[in-house]
């Protein structure tokens, strides 16, 4: 065989979930990624996610832009809509979805390079204007497709492949969406699912933008012994500051499962994000103190982890624009564009 | 759980669940694998080094590997294993060359075989090419035993019979035909080095109901008949046959009923289908020849007017469970079948009239030899029993691996070793990766349904006794089933201290075989794996701590695909397939010792 193909069959044991599907019934093509790409454990994540959710794969939309993080969406639930972008610009493609139909489930992959460099300012704004997206930053400090140049979120004295170390700043795309107004920032680890998975279902219940910064490592150009963003050294720097679970609505919290729970936090829609623990003195619902929390870890050198700011009733671009509750798809043509004379008379609102 | 020890060659044979099935451990993987190549020769020589019979056993095996098959724990029928033997056997090269060499040189030691069926020709295919000298005594007048006189050959043809059991005889063995033993007092005076018993179970059971010998004509013992069918002393019988019994003997009975001008026939259980001895597929193959099988009848007694069979009585039971579990019948009523012959097929017994009882041989009190299960010796030594003699009727294959278990003890006996010191088995494991995306296997899955066997239309089967039935697979057929195999021996073989943890191998399996988590009990462990595993009769893997987090990987061998996507998408090569060869030990020849066959055998 010459090139790799999943085959069909499927352990007989699977669970299913409330529809009736199989976790591999959310899978898409094989990845080409380099075997033992951290982005390959995010998609298993985000299927998994998708999956214990129940949100039906043609009732979601992956959006992307360039980049081997950007491939990913091809993996996953291969019956979802998708929409690769040009590079660093798939905020505004998503932000176009979302205005016309925003009863999809939004998701959005990217890496360091899609969305610290080239898409910054898309970014930016996307959370500015409180898109209604699970973000999903694939970060592993590189730029893998092109052969392992440090990326933005590079960190200082980091070396590459070849030895030179990095002398530039980094962006910290948490630090940056908290100073954004960002209602749900995370960040967590592709070798950790027990801590990603409930993260990426918090978010996507989350009612607006929901940043997951998630270190990914490249087993090609970054996993060596003087990276910062390699398995071993996340693995040995990576400090859980708030791991959470996530109860939807429907599913009862029993006293067992509350049982040692810091905190929990009832969500827009109803479910509960429990923080199962949080660092002595971490409070995640403080901007400021997370803000400062994070930026001292680093300088610790350690990797602050875990649902780190959550403001539980979110920013949403329909709400602040108060766009009608039907999806723009489905409001009869003849409202959604009235004609001629309904313009006139608008205009004259305006003379 | 303590890391898995897979240096111990019984673990990753445990994994290849048709060659641990089988009795005398046939490697089906890799001569399936060599099928696939259109290597026939290789093929059949694999067999052979094991089987020593592969195209009789190609028609006529019990195949304990199918019933075992990983295939059918995961999707459809079991690999077609047994056919696809035969397939080696029928396109083979002449082989004659490069079997094993038997020297001119004796080395002075002198072996009885008892009867020349398959135990005894193992023994004797495994001794000579030693230098031993072999006499077989056989009471019929051509080798083979029940495989010659009770498989009709419908089903077995004589040609590929007599080549199998040729290469053996050839091998220069004292064939002595016709010489029944009828006392082993006195053949222990002949001076031989060791004795070895393999006559078979050839006593038919009895069925003792009212009128059994009203009319004997017409009331025959399976295997009897069978035989005197064989040696032509039967031709012709009744057009209304009743098979009494529903066991192997019961199917040819009643296929050769059929053949010789019954038209009507009926096998008659005890219980219903579940519990019915016969193989699946012989049922099958009886019920396509239009013979009925009727369920849930006790014969009662057979019914004679004037001296003639006319028909049998039977009670119909029905079979209830009682609270503690076991089965229990009832009459509902009695029921006569109108019979001209009735075929008892019940059971088979052995017999050892011959053998004194105060020769230092013990007996049980049903009659059965004391036999060491590992040894094969009676308790006096030098005197040994295999194939149905030792334990009652079993199959061919059995015969052959207690074969091969008593030619090494024979062996030992006659070295002054004691027969107790069995050589241990070895292994290879070797990397079957060849560069990226590409194995030495096929290991792309093909789900493809299992290839059913043509057969003879039934207007030409029924005109000679010996047309064969089943007309083997052609090259399509071939190519399709081999691709079904899912190359068990091709391990997963793990090196935990490259593991990265990166979950690559985990997230790809498709039918969720690895889970890396804390370790923990093997009870324990089985619940929280990332499928259950829930088949306790397939081993968990379990590796060593792994370097970053000091979890363990855990394998549930059950449904794996042996696909290698595992270590395809491995980037450290922690994964690796390996093939695995299980090295057996035979007579004289220690595991791991270069194979006296060559297996890149060229034609000359």
């Amino acid at each position: 065989m010459t090139s790799i193909a999943k085959p069909p069959v499927r352990h007989p044991g699977l669970q299913k979930n409330a529809l009736g599907l199989t976790r591999r019934d959310y899978e898409g093509a094989m990845s080409t990624l380099c075997a033992g790409c951290g982005h390959d454990s995010v998609t298993s994540a985000l299927i998994t996610a998708f999956w214990e959710m129940d949100i039906p794969p043609h009732r979601a939309a992956k959006m992307s832009g360039i980049g081997c993080s950007s491939k990913t969406t091809a993996y996953f639930m291969r019956q979802s809509h998708g929409f690769n972008a040009v590079h660093g610009r798939m905020p505004s493609v998503a932000t176009g979805a979302n205005a016309a139909n925003r009863s999809l489930t939004y998701v959005g992959i990217s890496g360091d390079g899609d969305s610290l460099s080239i898409g910054l300012g898309q970014l930016c704004h996307a959370i500015r204007r409180g898109l209604r997206l699970l973000y999903v930053l694939e970060n592993n400090g590189v730029y893998g497709l092109t052969k392992g140049q440090f990326s933005a979120s590079a960190d200082v004295g980091s070396t590459a492949k070849r030895g030179e170390p990095n002398l530039q700043p980094p962006i910290d795309p948490v630090l940056l969406a908290l100073s954004l107004g960002a209602t749900f920032v995370a960040r967590s680890f592709s070798g950790d699912k027990d801590e990603l998975i409930p993260i990426l279902k918090a978010g996507l219940a989350h009612n607006g933008f929901a940043l997951v910064d998630v270190i990914s490592p490249c087993v090609s150009f970054n996993d060596h012994e003087g990276s910062t963003k390699s398995y071993r050294y996340t693995r040995e720097h990576a400090e859980e500051v708030a791991p959470v679970d996530f109860i939807p609505l429907r599913r009862e919290i029993t006293a067992q499962s509350a049982e040692g729970t810091a905190m929990s936090v009832t969500m827009h829609d109803g479910s509960t994000v429990r923080f199962r623990r949080v660092k002595e003195g971490y409070d995640p619902t403080d901007r400021d103190a997370a803000y400062a929390y994070v930026r001292h870890a680093q300088e610790r050198g350690e990797i602050a982890t875990g649902l780190l700011y959550l403001d539980e009733r979110g920013f949403e671009m329909h709400a602040s624009n108060r766009t009608v509750s039907t999806p723009l798809v489905d409001v009869p043509f003849a409202s959604l564009c009235p004609g001629r004379a309904a313009l006139d008379e608008l205009m004259e609102e305006f003379r | 759980m303590q890391p898995t020890n897979v240096s111990d060659p019984k673990y990753y044979h445990r994994v290849v669940d048709c060659q641990w099935a089988c009795p005398a451990h046939t490697n089906v993987p890799e001569y399936i694998r060599l099928i696939a190549q259109g290597r026939y020769t290789e093929s059949y020589l694999l067999n052979r080094e094991t089987n020593v019979f592969p195209g009789i056993l190609g028609r006529t095996c019990d195949r304990p590997c199918e019933p075992a098959c990983r295939r059918s724990r995961v999707e459809g029928k079991p690999v077609a294993i047994c056919r696809l033997k035969r397939v080696a056997a029928d396109h083979k090269d002449e082989v004659q060359a490069m079997l094993p060499a038997v020297p001119a040189k004796k080395n002075g030691k002198r072996v009885a075989l008892i009867g020349a069926g398959p135990s005894s020709l193992t023994v004797a295919n495994d001794l000579m090419p030693l230098g031993y000298e072999v006499s077989l005594f056989e009471k019929h007048e051509r080798a083979g035993g029940l495989m010659r006189v009770n498989i009709p050959s419908f089903r077995l043809p004589e040609s590929v019979l007599d080549e199998e059991v040729g290469y053996i005889l050839n091998m220069g063995v004292d064939a002595r035909f016709g010489t029944p033993v009828e006392s082993m007092r006195r053949l222990l005076t002949e001076g031989f080095d060791a004795v070895f018993v393999g006559s078979g179970a050839p006593k038919g059971k009895e069925l003792d109901v009212p009128g059994r010998w009203d009319a004997p004509s017409q009331i025959h013992i399976g295997i009897e008949w069978l035989a005197n069918v064989h040696f032509g002393h039967v031709e012709s019988i009744g057009k209304r046959v009743l098979i009494i019994g529903v066991g192997n003997t019961a199917m040819d009975c009643c296929r050769t009923s059929r053949r010789l001008g019954g038209t009507d026939i009926k096998v008659v259980a005890r219980r219903s289908r579940p519990y019915f001895k016969a193989s699946p597929w012989e049922l099958e193959d009886a019920e396509e020849e239009g013979v009925q099988i009727v369920e849930n009848h006790a014969p009662k007694r057979f019914v004679t007017e004037n001296g003639v069979l006319v028909a049998m009585e039977f009670e119909r039971l029905e079979w209830t469970t009682d609270a503690s579990g076991k089965q229990r019948s009832s009459v509902i009523e009695t029921v006569a079948i109108p019979a001209d012959a009735v075929i008892l097929a019940i059971g088979q017994e052995n017999a050892f009239p011959w053998i004194e009882r105060d020769i230092g041989i013990d007996f049980d009190q049903q009659g059965m030899p004391k036999v060491d299960r590992g040894t094969m010796q009676s308790s006096r030594p030098g005197v040994f029993f295999g194939g149905d003699a030792a334990w009652g009727p079993e199959n061919i294959i059995w015969a052959v691996a207690h074969g091969h278990e008593a030619a090494i003890s024979i062996h030992n006996h006659c070295q002054g070793i004691p027969v107790e010191d069995r050589p241990p088995q070895g292994m290879t494991l070797a990397s079957s990766k060849m560069g990226m995306h590409a194995w030495s296997y096929s290991n792309d899955y093909s789900p493809a349904a299992r290839t059913s066997m043509t057969h003879a239309e039934l207007s030409t089967r029924f005109s000679t006794l010996s047309v064969e039935v089943e007309l083997g697979f052609d090259a399509e057929q071939t190519a399709r089933e081999v691709e079904r195999c899912l190359n068990c021996d091709i391990q997963t073989h793990f090196t935990a201290n490259l593991c990265i943890e990166c979950d690559a191998c985990v997230d790809v399996c498709p039918v969720n075989c690895l889970t890396i988590t804390a370790n923990g009990d093997e009870v324990d462990l089985r619940t929280r794996l990332s499928a259950p595993a829930e088949n306790l009769t397939q081993a968990l893997y379990a590796s060593a701590e792994l370097p970053q987090t000091s979890r363990i990987m855990v394998k549930d061998e059950d449904l794996c695909l042996h696909c290698g996507l595992c270590a395809e998408r491995c980037p450290t090569a922690a994964w690796d397939m390996r093939r695995f060869d299980l090295l057996q030990p035979y007579a004289g020849r220690p595991a791991g010792s270069a194979r006296s066959l060559p297996l890149a055998a060229v034609s000359a």
